[in-house]
């Protein structure tokens, strides 16, 4: 552990894959939460499955650490199936959404109940729970608090401290930090991407926010109705959605509608938009921008694709600013700046907007069906 | 006189006048709040029908043998009297059945609590209802069926004797009867608590147990038994302290096998006529049962049972 500390260089993911699903079915009467899915995750990888609620990702996991069987289909574990594995007999092991720490139990005796529960002798067990509250920046006077008394973030250490004691050859994890507010959470991310690379081991995180996802994974992999829409690294899922419920995942996007007609991208009123697109050929369409791809134009300034219209809403988000301009009848774009560039005016003010045709992203509807 | 007093007594009259009726006052609206007005017409019948006997009891207790008084010297004959003769056999028969049978609803209950919990699911209801519905029957006319079962030719015997000609005694009038008789009128007061105290473990703390590598039995030992100790303390609680004051069983399927210190007590107040002797019978069994409940209450909290916290 040592060394892996002082190593500055992330873990590399290897090449070869420890858990591999193929083609795999849950069927709940009629319907399929989780829908032939084929994938392969990496040893020493953070892979993080995400998407809105029943996209199937709990099931998914839920079939991964053992505690359901897919309908069809092979789960392989270093290419060895393990569908009738039951969970207590997998080297892998899962930090819940409720953490399920035992209430009647104290940190040290949360900590080391796997060890006890394989035989391993008290002494033992009370240096390797002293080793993993160190490992977890909890004080070593932890170890005969009553877990009931810890507060929120304490918890959550106190769960991940006994996943690790477990020694998984995986470690899953059911949005652990969705309970924990907003500033807490950030920290607890961070952390938990510098645990998984102290330990080097796999870790499958499942979250419905993508924010999250981009902030501690190697590899995302967004899931709606039972399927992966996309899978790729954060650059890869933020820079280039591959459909407009992705780019719609990770906040707030403008959207308009469009149809491709004679190789351009125009909108209902006729309005052509400069995109990346060369031969746009579809009946209907989105064309999504997001808001901090919009700027302010100023006179003199060019861009691609030019609106213009009237600051009806400022929204202070911190270290940016969101605007929301009134373009049109009824339609509205956001506009999101860093706070040194405040637009000439305040709300109520008429400004030009504009995008590069870089930032423009179309979805044709066919590809919408996925 | 001190001088604070004799400024007291200096105090201006109105000042004085406006303090005196403003105790009064405040102890009418102490008793015109809802709280006490609401509580008021349970407290009364508390004091009256339960607590003023239970007072004249424990009078009654320290009164000279045999009289009918409570204006009598107050003595401890009567406790002298049944620590000397055998009284403390009913006592151990009395502890030792309900002890008896509370293990075995245990045994009996857990798993039907269990599997009516997380097994039946919605179909557990209708158990719940089937173990629910004889109580709607009382107590005396069901042991009185199993009189019928049990009595030398009756259901049971009759049966064993015509299909497979084995010859039966009568199983009634037994201590073994007694304790089915107490096991059978109790079983609900074990189920019910127990069941509740199953349905307070969550399902992902056993499943967490289960992932973390413990086996089924290990996940029993160390999740769903400690978790669930609270509604399993106090079925045990219930079922003993009511097997231990208990009387009709140990008489109509008992007869004279077992002497239950419920039997001692009413023989004192009845055939008797002794009531100190049954009073202070009573009293040690009350101090019993009451120690025992405080020792299992102080170990649940109740407003977790009932979902307050």
């Amino acid at each position: 552990m040592a060394e892996a500390a002082q190593s500055l260089k992330p873990p590399e993911p290897a090449g070869q894959p420890i858990l591999q699903l193929r083609n795999v079915d849950r069927i709940f009467d009629s319907f399929a939460a989780v829908d032939r899915i084929t994938l392969d995750i990496y040893e020493r990888e953070f892979f993080t499955i995400v998407g809105p609620s029943g996209s199937g990702k709990t099931t998914m996991v839920r079939m991964l650490v053992g505690m359901d069987k897919p309908t069809n289909g092979d789960i392989l574990l270093r290419g060895e199936r393990i569908n009738d594995v039951p969970a207590n007999r997998r080297p892998t092991c899962m930090v819940f959404q409720s953490l399920a720490l035992f209430p009647h139990r104290t940190v040290g005796q949360n900590i080391e109940f796997p060890l006890k529960m394989r035989g391993v002798d008290a002494a033992t067990r009370r240096k390797r729970a002293l080793e993993l509250l160190d490992q977890l920046r909890l004080p070593q006077s932890y170890y005969g608090k009553m877990v009931t008394q810890c507060s929120g973030g304490e918890r959550q250490r106190v769960a991940l401290a006994r996943a690790l004691a477990f020694d998984p050859e995986i470690l899953f994890f059911d949005e652990p930090l969705s309970a924990l507010d907003y500033r807490l959470r950030k920290l607890l991310e961070k952390e938990l991407k510098d645990i998984h690379r102290e330990t080097g081991k796999t870790f499958v995180y499942i979250t419905h926010s993508l924010e999250e996802a981009m902030v501690m994974s190697d590899r995302i992999g967004v899931m709606n109705r039972g399927r992966f829409v996309q899978i790729g690294t954060p650059r890869e899922i933020y820079g280039s959605p591959h459909s407009r419920f992705v780019s719609e995942f990770m906040g707030e996007v403008n959207v308009i509608e469009v149809r491709g007609e004679a190789g351009a991208v125009v909108d209902a009123a006729g309005t052509r938009f400069a995109t990346p697109v060369v031969a746009a050929d579809f009946d209907t369409g989105t064309l999504v921008v997001r808001p901090e791809d919009v700027r302010f134009v100023g006179a003199g300034e060019s861009a691609d694709n030019r609106l213009t219209g009237v600051i009806y809403n400022e929204y202070l988000l911190g270290s940016r600013v969101q605007y929301q301009v009134r373009v049109g009848e009824g339609q509205t774009f956001l506009v999101e700046k860093l706070r040194d560039q405040m637009p000439p005016g305040g709300p109520g003010s008429a400004v030009t907007i504009g995008w590069d045709a870089r930032d423009s992203m179309v979805f044709p509807a066919s590809r919408l069906q996925q | 006189m001190s001088r604070a007093s004799d400024f007291a007594a200096e105090a201006p009259a109105p000042l004085r006048a406006i303090r005196a009726p403003s105790r009064l006052a405040s102890l009418g609206r102490w008793f015109a709040e809802p709280g006490v007005v609401a509580a008021a017409p349970l407290a009364l019948l508390m004091l009256g029908g339960f607590l003023g006997p239970l007072l004249l009891v424990v009078v009654f207790a320290f009164m000279p043998g045999g009289t009918f008084s409570i204006l009598q010297v107050p003595t401890l004959a009567n406790f002298v009297e049944i620590v000397a003769n055998s009284y403390y056999l009913s006592f151990l028969a009395s502890l030792w059945l309900a002890a008896l049978t509370v293990v075995i609803c245990l045994v009996v209950c857990y798993p039907v609590a269990f599997a009516m919990v997380r097994v039946f699911g919605r179909h557990g209801s209708i158990l719940a209802l089937l173990i629910t519905a004889p109580l709607f029957v009382a107590d005396n006319l069901r042991l009185m069926g199993w009189v019928l079962f049990l009595v030398k030719g009756g259901v049971v015997s009759g049966s064993l004797q015509t299909w497979f000609g084995i010859e039966v005694d009568s199983m009634l009038y037994t201590s073994g009867a007694t304790l089915f008789g107490l096991v059978y009128i109790y079983l609900p007061f074990m189920l019910f608590p127990i069941i509740m105290g199953i349905s307070m473990v969550p399902e992902q703390m056993r499943e967490a147990a289960f992932d973390l590598g413990a086996t089924r039995f290990q996940v029993l030992r160390e999740v769903d038994v400690p978790l669930a100790m609270p509604g399993i303390l106090i079925g045990s609680l219930m079922t003993f302290i009511l097997a231990a004051g208990s009387l009709t069983e140990a008489r109509t399927l008992g007869g004279n096998a077992v002497t239950m210190i419920a039997m001692d007590i009413q023989k004192e107040f009845g055939f008797a006529q002794n009531w100190p002797k049954g009073s202070a019978l009573a009293v040690l069994m009350i101090l019993l049962a009451g120690a025992l409940a405080v020792t299992a209450l102080k170990r649940i909290d109740l407003d977790l049972i009932f979902g307050r916290k």
